[in-house]
């Protein structure tokens, strides 16, 4: 292939890289299916209103994370960094992030200051409390202010594990039990997306009950041109909200990585008891987080979800198929793969693997076979990076492949229909407005689906066979 | 000007205001949202766009997949670049020393894809766990019978620019161990052109019509071989001078090769860089082919700029970049299409650039040194600017307020050097400036009513 300058272009893409030949690696990781603890934690706390995260780290671990959520969302992302210099790496970083805690409440007045740590932090072993307590000694929080923290070292867990620390530490440090119960449930609803939360939010609603859902990024990450830069924009759950918490009925936990941690302090700290149900994705999924809701209000479902449902099984039916012994793989974070898998077998979809870097653990492969069998091939954590994934799918060759915009080179290597699902999507939009989760996120996807499949079908039909009606 | 933290102002400078004391090269104040980064990102980003050696990311997964084919940096041919790889360090490695891992994963790597070479990043922890990398590489260059350089780049040790440092010395050390290969009499190596958008190929293309040799470029479609044989050019011609400028001290030193610092930005820019080298080899015929070169390439663009200019007569500009050399250029080139640079800064700029920047921009403007987008959006609401150039994390706050984007960084997607970059860059600024997109911004409205506010005052009728 000639390219512009004339020079002789080998014919290797990226990834034709990739033999097909599986081997064990006992130590690289290639194409990682996983990113960091602390960008988990830095979107999390996004989700609380007014809230700025902060990078208890080296400069580059902050730029990273917000380049990294603000390619995802196209919006600005804000939070600070302790800076750390080789000095702190030696003394501590403490004199950092009490500078930083009093620079940042001068110049940029949140109500909520959430630091997360880093592998350095982590590694030089800073003792956040007692720092956090040193500044509040020494005057450095304003009243009514809040600092909070969590641990994330980056060479534990993953940003699903990152987020759900996050979380935990929302409960930790801000939630209480008043003794007075109040007339509301707690949703804790994942690394999800804002548009997610905005549906969970819907439906909860419509079932009649008030809720309080943290976190919530929605109007944070994904808010409207206003012609202003607005540092700290109208979304997120507020701190007397999730303070509040405390005094709820019950708390609902989508996702178990995501989101069990939390909702388990909260009952531990505050004797409030939860439900972990899987993400609210398919029809199934949607069905048990409704039917949950509805247990626990002594509400019966009303009309319209009912009504959306119905679309979501007419779709399936109208189309079915052309589902029928589809082949899919998928790569992703658990708490969406397990939804997902759920939902594509619903649909009579062949499941050929399942692969996440996280280290999600025995329970999250049991949780895929119930619905897969025993064939599917499901990896998770060292060793099961996107390069594995390209190698199982030259070993046997699905029909679409579901994942996050780093698949979008395997798709174009192998010549397979891709889905974007899952985080990060840096290539296209529509994540931040419309959801996956709920019947109408059940639609959303199966459109997705179709389009990919259907679009194939077009591309691939000889004309003679090229159809209209479809 | 807007209200500004104390220990931020001595960063900050108003043109005209008063003497110039502007200070920099420090680091960032703790607690800030500095749009900065740190010395892996700056090593990383050097070495990234050498194709046909592998860049090992030597700690916790994140550096590695945030770097993971994050910069537009194009090859021609192999792209191992663009891959992703990590020792994924964990807690037992953490505690026990990940030399091990390295070693283990290296070998892997290198029997895989049979690399030119291969670079080994330390990122922040593996100076504190005490892994000795150096012998790790060492090691394993025997073993492989291929350079395996580590690169120092411990994130907290220093700034972006300790990163360039780094990588300097990195490739330094490929140098000199040729494999053949001839190099004419009129031979350069291209530093700090790194092939965003193609752009490398633009700047050879003009030195081959130039008749010069381009023996390397560092590191746009970089290859291991062409930087060995590097030091045997007659002239380093330096582009992004932050980052390249020690890498051509020192083989000044070691191989006695001068350098040059230019910019392939802009039109004069462009053409004072081509002559530059023209008249460095003082060979009439290279000097005849320079001059019809640039003739000819003018010629081919100033009637298309002059139109841009027709739209564009008047608007007003900020500016803030990672290195302050390229400030220089997007301030003349914005001149060409009538618009006033207003605000201008850059994260990793010292005093002589700054104080050059003060001396090529009018009274009023505001020069700035690290800034955080709260300080950024006020200055641009003040200035009232139509257009910002910037990095990715700069474009959403601009279209948050309303305002026209460029992007001068790593996510451009047409090539901005040389004269065709000119057109382009051209091309995109239009194109965002005027938009019909920020008919619908508030931003615009209010202005509007504003600007009718006051003609009625002035006793003006309202158009």
């Amino acid at each position: 292939m000639q390219d512009a300058t004339g020079l002789l272009k080998e014919t290797i893409m990226i990834l034709r890289h990739t033999p097909q030949q599986l081997a064990d690696r006992s130590a690289l990781t290639v194409n990682p299916a996983k990113t960091c603890q602390p960008v988990g934690a830095m979107y999390a706390a996004l989700g609380i209103h007014g809230c700025l995260p902060h990078s208890h780290g080296s400069q580059g671990c902050c730029a990273y994370h917000r380049s990294a959520l603000t390619r995802h969302y196209k919006d600005p992302v804000m939070a600070t960094t302790s800076s750390f210099t080789e000095g702190a790496s030696v003394f501590g970083g403490q004199a950092n992030l009490i500078e930083a805690i009093n620079n940042i409440f001068a110049i940029y007045d949140p109500e909520v200051i959430a630091v997360h740590t880093t592998c350095l932090s982590e590694v030089i072993g800073d003792d956040l409390p007692q720092i956090i307590n040193k500044a509040q000694a020494e005057g450095k929080i304003p009243k009514g202010k809040r600092v909070i923290h969590t641990n994330t070292p980056s060479f534990k867990g993953s940003h699903v594990t990152g987020f759900a620390s996050m979380t935990q530490s929302m409960v930790q440090y801000l939630a209480e039990n008043t003794g007075t119960k109040l007339n509301q449930v707690n949703v804790i609803p994942g690394f999800v997306e804002p548009s997610d939360m905005t549906e969970i939010k819907r439906i909860v609603r419509e079932m009649g009950l008030k809720s309080v859902v943290f976190p919530d990024t929605s109007g944070v990450v994904n808010g409207p041109l206003t012609g202003k830069f607005h540092m700290y924009p109208r979304g997120g759950t507020t701190v007397g909200e999730i303070r509040s918490t405390g005094d709820s009925r019950l708390t609902v936990a989508l996702g178990k990585l995501a989101s069990a941690a939390a909702a388990k302090l909260l009952d531990r700290k505050c004797k409030v008891p939860f439900e972990v149900l899987d993400l609210p994705i398919g029809l199934r999924g949607t069905d048990a987080f409704i039917d949950t809701l509805r247990k626990t209000g002594g509400v019966s479902v009303p009309e319209s979800l009912m009504t959306q449902r119905g679309q979501v099984v007419d779709v399936i039916t109208d189309m079915h198929q052309y589902f029928y012994g589809k082949k899919a793989a998928l790569v992703g974070d658990p708490d969406h793969l397990t939804s997902l898998v759920q939902f594509l077998t619903d649909m009579d979809m062949e499941i050929l693997y399942v692969v996440t870097g996280t280290p999600a653990g025995r329970k999250f492969e049991e949780g895929i076979r119930q619905y897969t069998g025993e064939k599917t091939v499901v990896e998770y954590g060292p060793g099961a990076d996107m390069f594995r994934f390209h190698q199982l799918i030259k070993n046997e060759r699905p029909d679409l492949i579901f994942g996050n915009s780093y698949v979008k080179y395997i798709a174009r290597d192998e010549d397979i229909p891709l889905v974007r699902v899952g985080f990060p999507i840096y290539d296209r939009v529509g994540h931040q407005y419309f959801p996956v989760t709920g019947y109408r996120g059940a639609l959303r996807l199966i459109e997705k689906i179709l389009n990919v499949l259907l679009d194939r079908q077009d591309r691939d039909a000889p004309e003679e066979s090229f159809e209209l009606v479809m | 000007m807007i209200e500004i933290l104390d220990e931020r102002k001595s960063q900050i400078y108003e043109k005209g205001s008063q003497t110039f004391e502007l200070s920099c090269d420090k680091a960032s104040l703790a607690g800030s949202v500095s749009q900065r980064a740190c010395v892996f990102c700056g090593s990383r980003v050097v070495l990234y766009p050498i194709a046909d050696a592998v860049h090992l990311v030597h700690g916790p997964i994140g550096c590695a997949a945030y770097t993971w084919d994050i910069r537009g940096s194009l090859s021609s041919g192999p792209e191992l670049h663009r891959l992703s790889f990590s020792t994924d360090l964990r807690e037992t490695e953490v505690i026990y020393g990940g030399e091990e891992k390295l070693y283990a994963s290296l070998t892997e790597l290198i029997d895989t894809y049979r690399p030119k070479a291969a670079f080994v990043y330390a990122t922040c922890i593996v100076g504190l766990i005490g892994d000795d990398v150096q012998s790790v590489c060492a090691r394993v260059e025997k073993e492989q019978g291929i350079p395996v350089v580590p690169v120092h780049s411990e994130g907290f040790r220093g700034t972006k620019k300790d990163g360039y440092r780094a990588a300097c010395e990195a490739l330094f050390r490929l140098m000199g161990n040729e494999d053949g290969g001839s190099v004419g009499p009129f031979g350069i190596n291209i530093l700090g052109d790194f092939n965003l958008a193609g752009e490398t190929w633009i700047i050879k293309e003009y030195y081959r019509q130039m008749g010069v040799d381009v023996v390397s470029c560092m590191t746009g479609d970089g290859r291991v071989d062409e930087i060995r044989r590097s030091y045997r050019a007659s002239l380093n011609v330096v582009q992004c001078s932050g980052s390249m400028t020690h890498l051509a001290r020192m083989m000044e030193q070691a191989y006695g090769i001068p350098f040059k610092r230019v910019s392939y930005f802009g039109i004069e820019d462009t053409a004072e860089a081509l002559y530059m080298v023209a008249r460095h080899f003082d060979d009439p015929g290279v000097i005849d082919r320079t001059e019809e070169l640039v003739r000819s390439e003018v010629n081919r663009i100033y009637p298309a700029i002059r139109e841009y200019r027709t739209a564009l007569e008047g608007k007003k500009a900020g500016i803030y970049v990672g290195g302050s050399f390229k400030a220089f250029s997007l301030v003349k080139a914005l001149r060409h299409l009538g618009i006033a640079t207003v605000i201008v800064g850059s994260q990793t700029g010292n005093r002589e650039d700054y104080e050059y920047l003060r001396e090529i921009c009018a009274e009023g403007t505001i020069i700035v040194d690290d800034t955080n987008p709260l300080e950024l959006s006020q200055f641009m609401m003040e200035k009232n600017v139509d257009l910002l150039i910037g990095g990715v994390k700069e474009r959403p706050i601009a279209y948050k307020m309303g305002i026209g984007f460029c992007d001068h960084n790593h996510e451009r997607k047409l090539a901005l050097a040389g004269f065709e970059g000119m057109l382009n860059f051209c091309r995109e600024v239009y194109s965002s400036v005027m938009s019909p997109v920020w008919k619908f911004s508030p931003a615009r409205h209010r202005q509007a009513q504003l600007g009718r506010a006051c003609d009625e005052q002035d006793g003006r009728a309202a158009v």
